[in-house]
Parts: C-alpha cells; structure tokens; sequence
C-alpha cells in the first residue's frame, strides 16, 4: 500500500475514503460470492442481507463526513492497482460524500427491498451477482480521483447494469432495450474520454492536476460541450434519453429503482464535476445552453410520461422529467456565477442537489411500489389494473406518498426543491446577460408546467393503477408485498415526510459545499426560528413545512371531529350511483388511454402528432367501431432512425473491405503508413 | 404575541363563516338578473347542515382514501385560505407559505379530489377527473407565472409582502398588472369551476368537470367538498383583492379601530367580486370543453407576457 496526502482522519484514525473504499471491496467480493451462492436456497437472501449492512454503513460513513461540512477535510488516496507506476487516485471532498449519501442510502433501500422482492426472481443467478457489482461501481465513479479510474469505473457501471437490463433477455423487448442501451452507453463514455482527454494533455490526468491548468475559452466550451453530452446521455436529457425509458422498466423492479433514481443521479455528479469543478469559471453561454436542455426535457419528459400506459415506462419518463428539473437548477447556477451573482448561484446549486436527493428517495420508492404491483399481478400496462388499494393497502400507501412528493405538493420533498428553483428564477432579473432575460421566464414557465403535468401525470398512474375496480383477474386475487419489501417503502415514505416538513436541515448540510464550488453561500438555515425556511435574506420569502403540514393534519382532524360530533356519523354500503347507469363491466371504466386524452389533444397534436380516428360501421351493419389512436415520438424518427439508417448504410459499405485478398490487404495498410507519414510532416 | 394569534384565529374563522355566505350572495345576484327572487343568502348555510345531517351512502368498492378525501381536501383549502390577507397583513402564520406554496397548496386539494372521481371505477368520475387535470396543468403555470410578476414588482412571493407594497402605492399603474390582473381572473373562474368554463348548476354528463368527480360523494362527504369548494372561491376573492384593490387593509402596527375598517372593507371587497361575478355569468355562455384550453392559453400568454417585461424592465 502506498497511500499518500494522509491527512487527519475524521474516525478512528483511518482516512473516510479508506474505510469507503473497504466498502466497495466487500460489494465486489459479493459480486463473486453471489456467483456461487444465487443456487443455493438462500443465496440471494445472504447477498442482499450483506448489501443491505455495506451500504448502510456506507450511508452513516459518508454522512458523517458531509455532516461536518465546512470543516470536512479533502481526502486522497492512491492504489496501486490500475495504470502501472501511476496507481489509481481516490478523492473525497463534501461534493462526494453528498453523492455517496445518495448513492448508498437508495442501495440500501434496494438491497432491503430485493430482500423481498428478490424471492420472485425466476433467474437469480442472472441478477444476483451483478447487483453488488452495479452498487460498487456507483460508489467508485463518485469517489474517482483521476480520469483513467473515473473512465473505468464508469464503464463498469454502465456494462454492470447492462447485464441487469439483459437478466430476462428472453423477452425481445428487453434485448432490444439492452441493445440501444449498450450503443448509447458506449456513445457517451466515447465522450467523455475526448473531453478527459482535452482537459489533461500531457500526463495532467488526476483531476487535482487538472484544476490547476488554465484551459483557452474554446477548447473549455468544446469539452462542456462534451461533458454535457457524455453525462447527460446517461442522465437522461432530452434528446440523448431514447434508452432510457427501454432500458429502466427492462431491468428487475429494484434495478429500476437503481438505475432512476441513483444512477441518473451519478451522471449528474460526474457533470457537476467536471463543469464546475475542473473546468474553471463558466461562460454565459453554457447556462443558455443547460437551461434550455433542462426545460425542454422537463416538458418533453412529463408530457411522454402522460402517454404511457405501463407503470414502468411511465416512470422511467418521468425520471426523464426531474433529470431536466436537476438541469435548470444547475443552469440558473452556471448563469448566476458567471453574471457574477454567487449568493444566487449557491442557491440554485443547492436547490439542483435537494432535488437530486429528493428524486432519489421519491423515484425508488415509486418503482419498488411498481415492483411489488408486478410482482402481485405480473401486469405493467395500466389497463389491466385497478382496485389494489384493497388488495394492497401498505403498497397503495406508499405508492400514493410517493405521488405527492413527485408531484410537488406540500408538505412533502418535492415542493421545497422546486420552491427553491423558483426562488432562484426570481432573483434573475439581476443578471446583465440579455439572452437569459428572455430564456429564464420562459424556462420558469416550463417548470411550472412540467410541475402542474406531473400531477396530473401521476393522478393517472395512482388512480388507474390502485384506484377503481379490477381490471383483470389477476389483480383481484394480488396480495401484499414481503414483509422486507414494505419495510423500505415505508423507509421511503419516512425520508420524504421528514425531508420535506424540516428542510431547513437537509439545505444547512447541503448548503457548505456551495463555498467551494460556486463561491457563495447561502443564509443559515438553523438561525431561522420555528424551523421556517428563508433562503434569500433580501426577499424574505419564506416557507414552513412543519407549520404547514401541522395545521392541515389539524384542521383535517378538527374538521372530522366536529363532523362525526355535531352531524350524522352513520355509513351505508350501496351500489355506484353513477348517474343511475352503473356499468356491469370494469373494463367500462376510465381507461389509461382515455384519461391522458385531454391532455393528448392540448399537446400531443403537435409535439407527438398524436392522431385519432373512429371507424364506424355503416348503417346496418352490426360489426364493432374501431378507435385507433397514433403516437409518434418525434425525437425518435427524426433524430434516432436516420442516423441507423446510415450507420447501416456505411457498415455495408465498410463490408466489402472484410473479403480482400492479400495483395489488396498489403497496399490498404501501405497507402495508411503513407498518408499518416506525411500527415505527421506536415503538421511538423 | 397573543394579539396576533387571536387575529390570525380571527382571520381563520372570519373566512369559514362568510364562505358559504358569498356563494349565496353570487347566486342571489344571479337569481335577481333573471327577474327570479332566488333563495336566500343564506340558504347555502341551510344546505351544508341538511347534508350533513343525512346518512352517508358509499358506493361498495370505495376505499379509505374516498373517505378521508373530503377532509384534506378542506384542510388543505383552509390552510390556504388563511395564509392570504383579508382584513389584515403580517399575520403570524403568513411566513409559513409564500403565494407558491398557496399554489402548490391548492394543488394538493385538487390532487385528491381528481384521485376521489376515479376512485369508484365509474366513467363519470374518470371523465371529470382527467378533464380537472388538463384545466389545472394550464391554469397552475399559469397562477405561477402571475407570482413572478407580482414577486418582482414586490421584491417576495410572500403574499403579506406583496400586498403591503400594493397598499403603499409605490407600485403605481403598470402595463405587466394589467396583464397579470386578466390572466388571474381567468384562472380564477376555471379553478372555481364557473361559467364558461363549467357549469356549477348542471348535473349534465358533457357540461360537468368538477359536478362529475363528486358524482358519488353524499351526505357528510358532500357537505364538506361543497364547503371547501365555496372556501375556495372566497379564497381566489381575496387573492385578487389582498393584490389588485388592497386598500383598508390592517397592517401589523396599526391601531384596534383600523381592523374594524379591515373587516369592514373586506366584506364590501367581497360583496363587488359577487355582483360582478353573478354579472359576468349571466352575460356569457359556457363553452365547450375543448375550448377551455383556449381560453386557458389566453391567460398563459398574458402570464407570461406580463413577467417577460418585468424580466426585461423593471418600470413596465
């Protein structure tokens, strides 16, 4: 071992990162040991038991760094495995401890969810031994400390869960999915090896050489181009995210679960990282760019999510959405640092990272509930579902807090972060740039609308799926998920209340990362009094999630009380009134297609030239009518399709070149040597 | 301290009270512009006791989440009702939500009661469940945008802040309030359900939006969602007041008589929204409901205009 840069150890005398990385060892010996043990009777159950233990601690280690905040102390570590005499460099600053937190707490969850779920796995031998090394390599790229490791790790990430995706490739679906998930995943880490590969030239590849080098304002604009590419493919930004949605629902529930809400999560750590970290100070230019991206796939992605009619696809599109949420944040604070206004820029910093860490909790716990319905039914597709609530009281529970939380409604998680990104948007108008005058109410519009969709986007999926009667018969006989499996929704369910009726917390152990990387800070929350929120000291605007959620609980129990007291308190059962006309047959019902019509007309006409057509029988004739109903995906046809088309078309091409003789082979690898030569003299 | 309690308590019963009362007052406008006598102010009052007086009948499959539906839906509604000035600004819980987190709040309640129409599994309630989440996903960007404009003229989204500086005058005319002034009014009459955009009076199916999500709800159950329904309306009232016409206002120094002004003021603040609005009905027919989008997109655009010139100037 030949450790270096020891600096004083927060516990016990071994440096974090050391203890982090001992982590990420067990994970992978787990990964070899669930080789073996997914055939035994209580393999799985061992492997997820051990996850669930590494990553927990991982989660209190970590946390425990961050909790120190402005006083936590870069680590660095070096391994001598990887390039020879260079090693493999490791760092841990505030930045990647936060990641780690989020990373490892939505592994534990899914470890203590595939406790459960994984009991359902028909081939655990093609899940168990990839999911400890899908976790490892989550933890390694956040903690990566040169761009080889980051590369590595990365690729491992990507290959790892590619193999999660593929665990039921007898499924067409799904090997199509993998497929178009291996070309993108490969596309973006090509990427972001031309931009490592332009922000260290000459042997500057550990990142703590990178910071120190002073890069021309073009090649920095060409490798943020680069970086946004590369880490927002993975992420999911519109409109590199056409995998995405194959790939997420493709993978067993808990995988899902991962890859939503955590591994789009480590994408976006590897773009903070190197935009605002490695990069240098940012240009204008590059928040007009983010900014739109994000508000683009933010509406693209919610109105998508609308369409869709499988729970998992549905919410792999909303993942889609808050991926452009996160995006805008951190669009509004590349524009306020470089307009120069830090206090603002630290608090659309924060606001992108609570909203990381909220879609985290939200969008695992939303496809574990997800899982334990498919898992019951063995249905996705809306249509076949309804009435689960019945059937899965704590399951409908969660799923529904998971609604909320999703859809920004207070008190919950998810309508503090998007407050703060409004908040972020109204202290705009001091930016000089004229371009993001005009950008930035438009960009706030299609938060809100993006906001305003998701609710009705998740009315859709809580109401079609648990709500109403049975649609099919299998989910009139589906029973509740394992014990396991509910004990981290549940887990969920309790992160999402407290996070969003305190979050004056989780901003102050957010906030002291901002110092480093934006140059401002936000006001100190703890100094608030009563737990209110006020994140801008000039505005005084102000939110109170505690008080919020007290006085509705309040006034909901006083006025069930007063009610139950002072009027009638009786209850008959009788059947759906319904205007007189019950209909006999649950397939009558409001169906996932017929509820997103509204809305498919206001804006699917255009953005997804959704077309309807009824053909009626003609007088007399007693056959059925027909609705037929055409979607398409813009993106998709006009972007995706023409460049297979010619990938293709240049592969057959290309062909001929595999049947040449000898002589033929001779002069290609002549005429090569010969043009590389005099390229080389010239450039000389 | 305890003064301020006993106020804000004041202001939270102060809207409970007249809540039904303007939903009589707009009818008995209504009734009167048809050459009809109409039923009493009152009657509303009557109505909400006699429902709650009845025995509940619940379809066989509802489920918890249809009982207890009703009370977020008020609770929620409540809570925002209290949050915006009245009679009086700087309330002591007016710092626990800004003119967002109202949205947001009133979202919550609507959230609820579109889950409650597809609760039973009928068409009925689907139909009007899905067209309430297209009406809010215009009408909530909408509401949201029109808090840019307000927030950046006030300099906060707190609503006490912003209708203290309208009080003060230094806000003066500008072209961006006008502009959020409509696109308000409009959100205003669609999240209320009012003609043109539903028909509060009709039980016809291809009318009804907000008439069909309750379609099942009776007795106790209906009581309260009626209940929240007209809190709502006084809710919007006052908004559009506290901003628009915030003179009489109470500020948080001002002495005990200048509250019984506030009061005062305020019940006639309500009074012109109900003659204007029963006015406003009589003189317009409901339109068809893909039309609303339309109409709603109105009120976007003028959102939007209005917060783009306070983006680009700060004097329009």
């Amino acid at each position: 071992m030949c450790g270096s840069n020891h600096e004083p150890a927060l516990m016990s005398g071994l440096p974090t990162v050391v203890i982090l990385l001992c982590g990420v060892a067990v994970l992978l010996a787990m990964g070899i040991v669930g080789a073996f043990a997914a055939r035994t009777r209580n393999g799985s159950t061992l492997v997820y038991g051990i996850c669930l233990l590494i990553c927990a601690t991982q989660t209190v280690v970590a946390l425990h760094y961050v909790l120190a905040g402005a006083q936590a102390i870069p680590e660095s570590y070096l391994l001598p495995i990887g390039l020879p005499w260079i090693g493999a460099h490791f760092d841990l600053d505030l930045l990647a401890a936060l990641f780690l937190v989020v990373v490892n707490l939505g592994a534990a969850s899914a470890s203590l969810y595939g406790l459960g779920y994984g009991r359902h796995e028909s081939q655990p031998s093609r899940v168990v031994p990839f999911f400890p090394a899908f976790l490892a390599a989550m933890n390694l790229v956040v903690i990566a400390g040169d761009a080889f490791t980051y590369l590595i790790s990365w690729e491992f990430m990507s290959l790892s869960s590619w193999t999660l995706v593929m665990a039921h490739h007898q499924e067409a679906s799904n090997r199509a999915a993998g497929y178009v998930y291996l070309v993108m995943a490969s596309f973006g880490t090509l990427t972001l090896l031309v931009a490592f590969g332009l922000l260290a030239p000459a042997g500057g590849y550990v990142f703590v050489d990178m910071r120190l080098l002073d890069h021309e304002k073009l090649l920095t604009g060409i490798i943020f181009g680069l970086a946004l590419i590369g880490c927002g493919s993975k992420a999911g930004v519109v409109p590199l995210h056409a995998w995405l949605p194959l790939a997420h629902p493709a993978a067993p529930s808990h995988v899902s679960a991962l890859m939503s809400g955590v591994m789009t999560k480590v994408a976006i750590y590897g773009f903070i990282r190197i935009v605002f970290d490695l990069l240098g100070p940012p240009q204008t230019w590059w928040s007009v760019v983010v900014l739109s991206v994000g508000g683009v796939t933010a509406v693209l992605g919610v109105l998508q999510a609308m369409m869709q009619n499988d729970l998992k696809v549905l919410l792999a599109y909303s993942t889609v959405e808050n991926v452009g949420i996160v995006f805008i944040a951190l669009g509004l604070a590349l524009a306020f640092e470089s307009g120069g206004i830090h206090w603002a820029a630290a608090l659309a910093f924060v606001a992108a990272l609570f909203h990381v860490f909220n879609h985290s909790l939200f969008k695992s716990l939303l496809f574990y509930g997800a899982g334990a319905v498919h898992a019951a039914t063995h249905e996705r597709d809306m249509e076949h579902l309804g009435g689960l609530i019945h059937r899965m009281p704590v399951t409908a529970f969660a799923f529904l807090v998971g609604s909320m939380a999703i859809s920004a409604l207070p008190p919950l998680n998810g309508f503090v972060s998007e407050w703060l990104t409004f908040q972020a948007i109204l202290v705009s108008p001091q930016l000089s740039a004229w371009g993001l005058k005009f950008l930035i109410p438009a960009v706030g519009a299609m938060l809100a609308l993006s906001a305003a969709l998701a609710a009705a986007c998740f009315v859709k999926a809580f109401g079609l799926a648990f709500l109403g009667r049975p649609r099919s018969s299998a989910t009139e006989i589906a029973h509740e998920a394992h014990p396991a499996s509910r004990a981290a929704m549940l887990l969920l369910v309790a992160l999402c209340v407290a996070a969003g009726i305190l979050p004056g917390y989780v901003i102050d152990t957010i906030a002291p990362i901002t110092d480093v990387f934006v140059g401002g800070h936000m006001p100190l929350q703890a100094a608030q009094s009563w737990l209110t929120i006020v994140p801008i000291d000039q505005t005084r605007s102000s939110y109170n999630g505690l008080f919020v959620f007290l006085f509705s609980a309040l006034a909901a129990s006083l006025g069930a009380y007063v009610i139950h007291r002072v009027a009638s308190r009786e209850v008959r059962r009788a059947p759906a009134w319904d205007c007189g006309y019950p209909d006999a047959n649950p397939l009558l019902q409001y169906s996932a297609s017929s509820f997103a019509q509204p809305i498919r007309r206001v804006f699917g006409t255009l953005l997804f030239q959704a077309r309807e057509t009824v053909a009626m029988p003609k007088p007399g004739d007693i056959g059925a009518a027909r609705f037929h109903l055409v979607v398409r995906d813009l993106i998709w046809d006009t972007l995706y399709l023409p460049i297979a088309r010619y990938v293709t078309l240049v592969a057959e091409r290309a062909n001929r070149a595999q049947s040449l003789t000898i002589r033929q082979y001779l002069g290609l690898v002549f005429i090569t040597l010969v043009s590389l030569l005099s390229l080389l003299a010239l450039l000389q | 301290m305890i003064l301020d309690l006993s106020l804000q308590l004041a202001q939270m019963i102060i809207v409970l009270v007249l809540a039904p009362a303007l939903m009589g007052f707009v009818r008995k406008v209504k009734s009167r512009l048809q050459q009809r006598q109409g039923p009493s102010i009152l009657q509303p009052y009557r109505d909400l006791w006699k429902l709650s007086k009845k025995e509940a009948v619940l379809a066989e499959n509802a489920s918890w989440l249809f009982r207890v539906t009703p009370y977020l839906i008020f609770s929620a509604t409540w809570t925002a009702a209290s949050l915006v000035p009245t009679f009086a600004t700087g309330l002591p819980l007016s710092v626990s939500a800004d003119l967002i987190a109202i949205i947001a709040l009133l979202g919550s309640a609507r959230f609820f009661l579109a889950l409650a129409g597809l609760d039973i599994g009928t068409s009925f309630g689907g139909i009007g469940s899905s067209r309430e989440v297209m009406i809010a996903s215009l009408a909530e960007p909408a509401l949201i945008i029109v808090t840019f404009t307000l927030a950046l003229i006030a300099g906060s989204t707190q609503l006490s802040v912003i209708a203290a500086f309208m009080t003060s005058g230094d806000a003066g005319l500008r072209v961006s309030l006008g502009l959020a002034l409509v696109a308000l009014i409009i959100v205003a009459i669609a999240e209320n359900a009012r003609v043109p955009v539903d028909n509060p009076a009709t039980h016809l199916e291809l009318t009804m939006v907000h008439e069909a999500m309750v379609l099942e709800y009776s007795a106790r159950h209906l009581a309260v969602i009626e209940f929240a329904g007209s809190l709502k309306l006084l809710l919007y009232v006052s908004l559009i007041a506290a901003v628009f016409i915030p003179w009489g206002l109470a500020t948080p120094d001002s002495a005990p008589a200048q509250y019984g002004i506030g009061v005062a003021t305020y019940i006639a603040k309500l009074a012109l929204a109900g003659v204007l609005l029963g006015v406003f009905e009589t003189t317009i027919a409901k339109m068809r409901v893909f039309r609303v989008p339309e109409f709603l997109g109105i009120s976007l655009m003028l959102a939007l205009l209005g917060a783009l010139l306070m983006f680009v100037t700060r004097s329009l």
